[in-house]
């Protein structure tokens, strides 16, 4: 025993020992650039890329968090392994998570300082005073201030980019209007013609589904401004209860009574429900959506049947989508300010921001791209006939549908209107109780957040 | 002359390298545990070893707890406690703001109405049903029946499940164009609302809550069946009792400290309702299967717009009602004892 206890004194010690060794050598946090800011200010900069040479060569690691829709992030990480190689002192890891993830435990994490550097975003609002001011880093901020929307940089703060510009419009199986020998129509149709076109193609068809939206207020908003609704007045303010927004609201219960619709997109309860599944599936003959549903129809329905989008519906408020689209968002929290500007600066040159554009094949928001065109990688003539139509109907945008994306409360509208708008449709609420709901909703939210 | 015994020379090795090994262990453990006895005394012991245990709940149950307080009573978008500024009891007055509590409509925030009432629907048809059927497969399975092992796996089997694969399976089966409906439009009738017709979603939430929950509930009954002897049948079958009058003299007086204890349990486990229905249905159609806990998950972490306070509030008002649950138990099992 005395020698089983010795051994077991010396395994203790060994374990001690081990445990009081020191670590690994580490990269030093921040050790030795006591003076971060060494703008090369003499050097004209077109390629912003190139590092300062006189820095020692310490590597830093940039996290930049990312959802996809589609392609992006395999079209986003060729860019990045350019940029690290072409500045090898940095390290980009691109973290892919589900857009859940962006969504729900994004802000809290940028909230307790434990964020990323760099994140791919859709609520702008929710990252007020919270991203980092880029034109105080980059080698060019004139370039930067000049090639992307104010409106979208005043509401980011200047804290990242538009990496797409996206539009809501509908997508129709122009395939099952051929079989049905009905001609489809074009700009100027009511979305009652449309309802009627599409119930006349179904029934012929023998599709189940004439026609759908996706569930959320952002989709249902350019609807309802088409037909008249105010949703933001001069002020900013929303206002719900407009002539416009329940005519829409009553056209979409129109459509579920009817049985011409999908009912568990609306009341299947979930965040985001949307029609373009029951559209790949060939079962719905008109979805309205957005832009940045080409890459996955052109992946998912092939050949299966040809599929076109068609221009918004008209009412007596025009005819309009809404824009939107996804934003580079630079944290303020970051250690690494100006590596994370190299990189956006990087990410926004022409030939890379438009690589991007071309393979992800979403309409362009930077200005040098969009004025030279974006070759698109793709020869699917459905595909490029879809991205016309969509850039076509840009120039169409009214001022409030423009807007209403970068509203600091967007989201707000957004999700409380889904809801809203589903209890409306189930039955649990009559119109009149909806909109003064939904108003209080989103008068409460923002009451909150101020 | 000496017979040598032949054993397996592999055996022996093995055997003699676990015992010194095992040893070796058991001495270093001494060694460790003793030094930490003579720090701590004999006395000390008990304590140090939930030690690690209390730690886990602290850091991860007890301090949420007392701060979820802090965010009840304070208010604004901000997550850090130290910038929400004091609101006194505004969070529970909004949520408590009603003309009739028993028309949510009436309510500033119709939407806690809504789910309390259809938490206590849920509760009440869940529970009933749950004791209902674990109480019945618990007599079938208590009998001498052919493969009866292989039954008790089968209702078991659920329970291993995770509620969200559950719930998917439900769903895919249930949905309009689903397994169950292609059933019914082979037979020539028309697909039924499984999923969007409210009725229909409240009764499905209530039938997959308790096919993914009874096994659990079954085995507790089942354990209580078998610790009632089994001389007292035979006594009343002599006396000429009928199995009716069996059950209802015998086996639920002597099963009932064990009934309160399912059905409190699963009382319990009903109110706190929700991740089989946020996968199944999301809260709808329309609110028809929205929950409290969703409820509170929806203000606190799920909305863009989060309303920290409003859902710590109604979280502390949940977690009153499962207080006065507990308490029910605590009052009822002495006396049954």
């Amino acid at each position: 025993m005395k020698v089983r206890n010795l051994l077991a004194m010396l395994l203790l010690v060994a374990v001690l020992v081990t445990a009081c060794a020191p670590a690994a050598p580490e990269e030093p946090a921040a050790p030795e650039p006591a003076e971060p800011v060494e703008e090369p200010t003499e050097e004209p900069m077109e390629e912003p890329t190139e590092a300062p040479a006189e820095e020692p060569m310490e590597a830093v690691e940039l996290r930049f968090t990312y959802y996809a829709d589609g392609v992006e992030a395999e079209v986003m990480q060729p860019l990045l392994d350019k940029f690290m190689a072409e500045n090898p002192d940095i390290t980009v890891v691109l973290d892919v998570v589900p857009y859940q993830t962006i969504d729900e435990q994004l802000p809290v994490q940028v909230e307790t300082g434990e964020g990323p550097d760099l994140a791919r975003i859709t609520n702008f609002g929710a990252y007020k005073g919270k991203l980092l001011d880029l034109r105080d880093y980059l080698a060019d901020p004139a370039y930067y201030e000049a090639n992307f929307p104010a409106p979208i940089l005043e509401a980011m703060g200047y804290g990242g980019f538009p990496d797409a510009l996206t539009v809501t419009g509908p997508y129709v199986n122009k395939t099952l209007f051929d079989q049905a020998e009905v001609e489809l129509p074009g700009e100027g149709t009511t979305w009652q013609e449309w309802t009627d076109l599409t119930t006349q193609v179904a029934e012929a068809t023998g599709v189940q589904y004439a026609i759908s939206i996706d569930r959320t207020g952002h989709r249902f908003a350019g609807p309802a401004m088409s037909m008249g609704a105010t949703l933001l007045d001069a002020d900013g303010n929303f206002t719900v209860d407009t002539p416009g927004f329940r005519a829409f609201a009553e056209t979409v219960k129109g459509w579920h009574d009817a049985g011409i619709t999908p009912s568990e997109v609306w009341f299947n309860a979930d965040a985001v429900n949307s029609c373009i599944d029951d559209f790949k599936s060939g079962q719905l003959v008109m979805c309205m959506s957005g832009s940045w549903n080409i890459n996955g129809l052109a992946n998912d329905v092939g050949d299966a049947f040809d599929w076109v989008v068609v221009p918004n519906p008209t009412g007596d408020g025009g005819s309009t989508g809404i824009a939107g689209g996804s934003a580079v968002a630079a944290f303020a929290a970051t250690e690494h300010p100006e590596e994370v500007a190299r990189l956006v600066e990087f990410l926004i040159q022409p030939e890379n921001y438009g690589a991007f554009s071309a393979g992800t094949l979403a309409l362009p928001a930077q200005k040098d791209v969009a004025s030279a065109g974006v070759e698109f990688d793709t020869d699917n003539p459905l595909v490029l006939a879809a991205l016309s139509a969509y850039t076509a109907e840009v120039p169409k945008l009214q001022d409030q549908a423009v807007g209403l994306n970068v509203h600091p409360y967007a989201f707000a509208y957004y999700r409380n209107s889904a809801n809203r708008i589903a209890q409306y449709l189930t039955g649990e609420l009559t119109l009149d109780e909806m909109l003064v709901n939904l108003q209080t909703d989103i008068d409460n939210a923002i009451a909150e957040a101020q | 002359m000496k017979l040598v015994r032949t054993r397996n020379t592999s055996e022996n090795f093995f055997s003699r390298l676990f015992d010194v090994i095992y040893e070796f262990l058991i001495s270093f453990l001494d060694l460790i545990f003793g030094m930490i006895q003579r720090v701590v005394g004999i006395r000390g012991m008990p304590y140090f070893f939930v030690l690690p245990n209390l730690l886990i709940f602290g850091i991860f149950i007890l301090f949420p707890m007392l701060l979820n307080f802090v965010y009840a009573f304070t208010g604004s978008t901000a997550f850090f406690p130290d910038q929400r500024p004091w609101v006194g009891t505004a969070n529970f007055e909004r949520l408590l703001a009603c003309e009739n509590y028993l028309n949510p409509n009436t309510c500033g925030e119709d939407l806690f109405w809504r789910a309390v009432y259809n938490t206590i629907g849920y509760v009440v048809f869940q529970v009933a049903l749950m004791v209902l059927f674990s109480l019945v497969t618990a007599l079938i399975l208590n009998r001498n029946i052919k493969a009866r092992g292989f039954f008790r796996s089968v209702f078991f089997y659920p329970v291993l499940l995770s509620p969200i694969v559950v719930a998917l399976i439900w769903k895919w089966i249930l949905q309009e164009n689903g397994l169950l409906n292609g059933i019914i439009t082979a037979l020539g009738h028309d697909k039924l609302p499984f999923l969007v017709n409210t009725q229909w979603a409240r009764i499905w939430v209530v039938m997959i809550s308790v096919w993914a929950f009874m096994g659990f509930y079954t085995l507790i009954l089942l354990a209580g069946l078998q610790s009632i002897p089994a001389d007292l049948y035979e006594a009343a079958s002599i006396d000429g009792a009928n199995p009716w009058q069996s059950f209802t003299k015998i086996t639920l007086p002597l099963l009932m400290p064990t009934m309160i204890v399912v059905l409190v349990l699963s009382l319990i486990r009903a109110v706190q309702v929700f991740d089989i229905v946020f996968a199944f249905t999301g809260g709808g159609p329309g609110t028809a299967t929205l929950y409290l806990v969703q409820y509170i998950y929806n203000y606190g972490f799920s909305s863009p717009n989060k309303q920290f306070g409003l859902a710590a509030a109604a979280s502390l008002l949940m977690a009153g009602v499962l207080i006065i649950l507990t308490i029910v138990q605590l009052t009822v099992r002495p006396e049954e004892e």
